[in-house]
């Protein structure tokens, strides 16, 4: 749980981000501590997927340091991030469509060379998703949405990350899949991996989380538990559909 | 006078449909025509035309190993690379020069296994280094530019490749040494076969099981597959894109080095325009497979070559025209063209069309 007595394992410091000549993020602060679920709000092109493009090496900063584990990453290439612990579950799922669904799940564990450890994971992710496991050696393209979801999740957690990003899970998806998604991170986190998930959906996403940052037009304009959020004023005109 | 605009669009749609209709009916009624009468005649045995389907499975194969460099540069980057008919070509003549000094060696036909090996391998990492090359100094640069740009790049790395090889070794023809190993028939399974169109035949199949295991199983393999689809979330799984694309030139100029030799093997010459054909038989055969699939381009090569060897004399011989064989390039370019009509995505293609943005 969030505990102020822990090292964030993840930190962004001051962040500021342009795209060309256009300031997108300003002065972002953001900490994630070990085991928690953190959710980043906020509305069309307020940044969230900047934020998270940035964290992954994407787009450089123009200003800010990141720290994951208390060492520097900004400026490192997208392969070195991924490969020190932080991977994505990305708008949309954007599964490998033309690959077998354990082809996409191998592709998670890509820079991994302990196979054992690789079939270890599978067998931890069969478990979380019995129907991935039916679907092993069907194209990824063919399943339903739900299951694209359940691999899109599987894959990001096969490089066992120290924090796993989600971009946007319930974009697209049925509300009764929202809602299991939303089971499910809940589930991965009590497995003991910290979440930083960017949504739209303040409701369902406040629901989970243990803290929450509000971004408004690329600053953050409200920090705190999700509690609070859940009930402060601003929010609740804003974000949660109270008039 | 003016019709509604709805009106019209549906009358040109009728017209166009109709054109192609025809245009279907009239290529069948030719191709039945002539090869009716063909076979009617009885001019040619079966023998010939098991001799016509052997060379046209030899020849094919060749264009098969050149098209999957075609086709893999297309499924990972979209754009057609002109210049690997060069690729083809650069191998096809430095392995002239090994074969040569080797044949001068006397070890050309004093131990032919291995001398064949050598070039083999010397063509294939000649043609390997000259993809890499391109990619590196021509298409790299270019790799944020629309598709058109490295298209036209391309057909200026080919031209730059032959004049290059013009100017370094003349422009005159070379001629392959004669392989006695190689000279000669077999009898395989009651069918009289030359012995270099089985070598052709087996090293093509050889190579392209060896493709197809590296792209299917291996972990490079599955990365290239990964980039080809998603090169953002490739990145994301740790994938190192420059390096996926460099392996598919890579691995494109093998199969055209191989293919170098084989070609030389059969054809015996090889001078700076010597890719040109080839290359663009190749490419057709790509298109025919389904451009961007791997197996479509294996398929799509045997199929090319073997409706170029026989389609000549089976359907042009029966419409009474004189030397049919050597109207096999217009066969060849006949079938890119109603592919293009008929069916664009090929044979075995319609996933990358659909899903390229």
């Amino acid at each position: 749980m969030s505990g102020n007595n822990h090292h964030p394992v993840l930190q962004l410091k001051n962040i500021n981000t342009h795209y060309g000549p256009i300031h997108i993020l300003r002065n972002i602060n953001i900490e994630i501590y070990p085991g928690e679920i953190v959710c980043l709000l906020g509305g069309n092109a307020s940044g969230k997927t900047t934020t998270l493009r940035t964290i992954l090496g994407m787009v450089r900063p123009s200003a800010g340091e990141i720290y994951l584990d208390g060492e520097r990453v900004d400026g490192l290439p997208t392969t070195e991030i991924v490969k020190r612990g932080i991977s994505m579950v990305p708008e949309n799922r954007r599964l490998f469509k033309r690959m077998t669904v354990l082809e996409n799940l191998e592709m998670g564990a890509f820079l991994r060379h302990d196979q054992d450890g690789i079939r270890e994971d599978l067998e931890r992710i069969f478990e979380l998703f019995p129907r991935v496991k039916e679907r092993l050696h069907q194209k990824a393209g063919t399943l339903s949405g739900g299951e694209q979801q359940m691999v899109a999740i599987g894959r990001a957690l096969m490089s066992r990350p120290k924090v796993l990003l989600m971009d946007e899970p319930s974009m697209g998806l049925a509300p009764v899949l929202v809602e299991q998604t939303f089971e499910i991170i809940q589930q991965i986190n009590q497995h003991g991996t910290t979440i930083f998930v960017v949504e739209q959906n303040a409701n369902m996403a406040l629901s989970i989380a243990h803290r929450g940052y509000v971004l408004q037009t690329g600053r953050i304009v409200l920090a705190d538990t999700a509690q609070n959020l859940l009930h402060n004023e601003m929010m609740r005109q804003a974000y949660l559909g109270e008039m | 006078m003016q019709r509604a605009l709805p009106q019209q669009i549906s009358d040109r749609f009728n017209f166009a449909a109709g054109v192609i209709w025809a245009l279907r009916v009239i290529v069948a009624a030719i191709v039945v025509w002539g090869a009716v009468s063909t076979l009617t005649s009885g001019f040619y045995s079966a023998s010939q035309w098991r001799d016509l389907f052997i060379f046209g499975l030899a020849q094919g194969g060749v264009y098969a190993l050149i098209a999957l460099g075609y086709t893999m540069v297309y499924g990972i980057l979209g754009f057609i690379n002109f210049a690997h008919g060069e690729v083809f070509m650069s191998g096809m003549m430095i392995g002239y020069f090994v074969a040569d000094y080797l044949n001068e060696a006397g070890m050309w036909n004093g131990n032919p296994v291995l001398a064949l090996l050598i070039v083999l391998v010397v063509s294939m990492l000649t043609s390997t280094g000259v993809a890499v090359l391109v990619e590196r100094i021509a298409y790299r640069p270019l790799r944020e530019s629309p598709r058109i740009v490295p298209l036209i790049t391309s057909i200026g790395a080919s031209f730059f490749i032959q004049y290059a090889f013009r100017g370094l070794f003349g422009a005159g023809v070379k001629s392959y040494p004669r392989m006695e190993a190689l000279q000669g028939a077999i009898t395989v399974l009651g069918v009289r076969i030359l012995k270099v169109h089985v070598l052709v035949i087996v090293a093509v199949f050889i190579m392209m099981g060896l493709l197809y295991w590296f792209v299917e199983k291996t972990r490079m393999g599955k990365a290239i597959r990964a980039v080809a689809e998603d090169k953002e979330i490739a990145a994301l799984m740790g994938v190192d894109i420059d390096r996926a694309i460099v392996m598919t030139f890579a691995i494109g100029g093998m199969m055209a080095g191989a293919a170098g030799l084989l070609y030389a093997l059969v054809f015996n010459q090889v001078f700076f325009f010597s890719g040109f054909l080839p290359g663009i038989k190749a490419f057709t055969a790509a298109v025919l497979g389904g451009i961007g699939n791997i197996v479509g381009a294996m398929l799509g090569g045997i199929v090319l070559g073997i409706v170029e060897s026989v389609g000549p004399i089976l359907i042009l011989s029966g419409l009474g025209i004189p030397a049919p064989h050597q109207l096999k390039d217009v066969v060849a370019f006949t079938v890119l063209v109603l592919v293009l009509i008929f069916r664009p995505k090929g044979l075995l293609g319609e996933r990358l069309a659909e899903e390229r943005d």
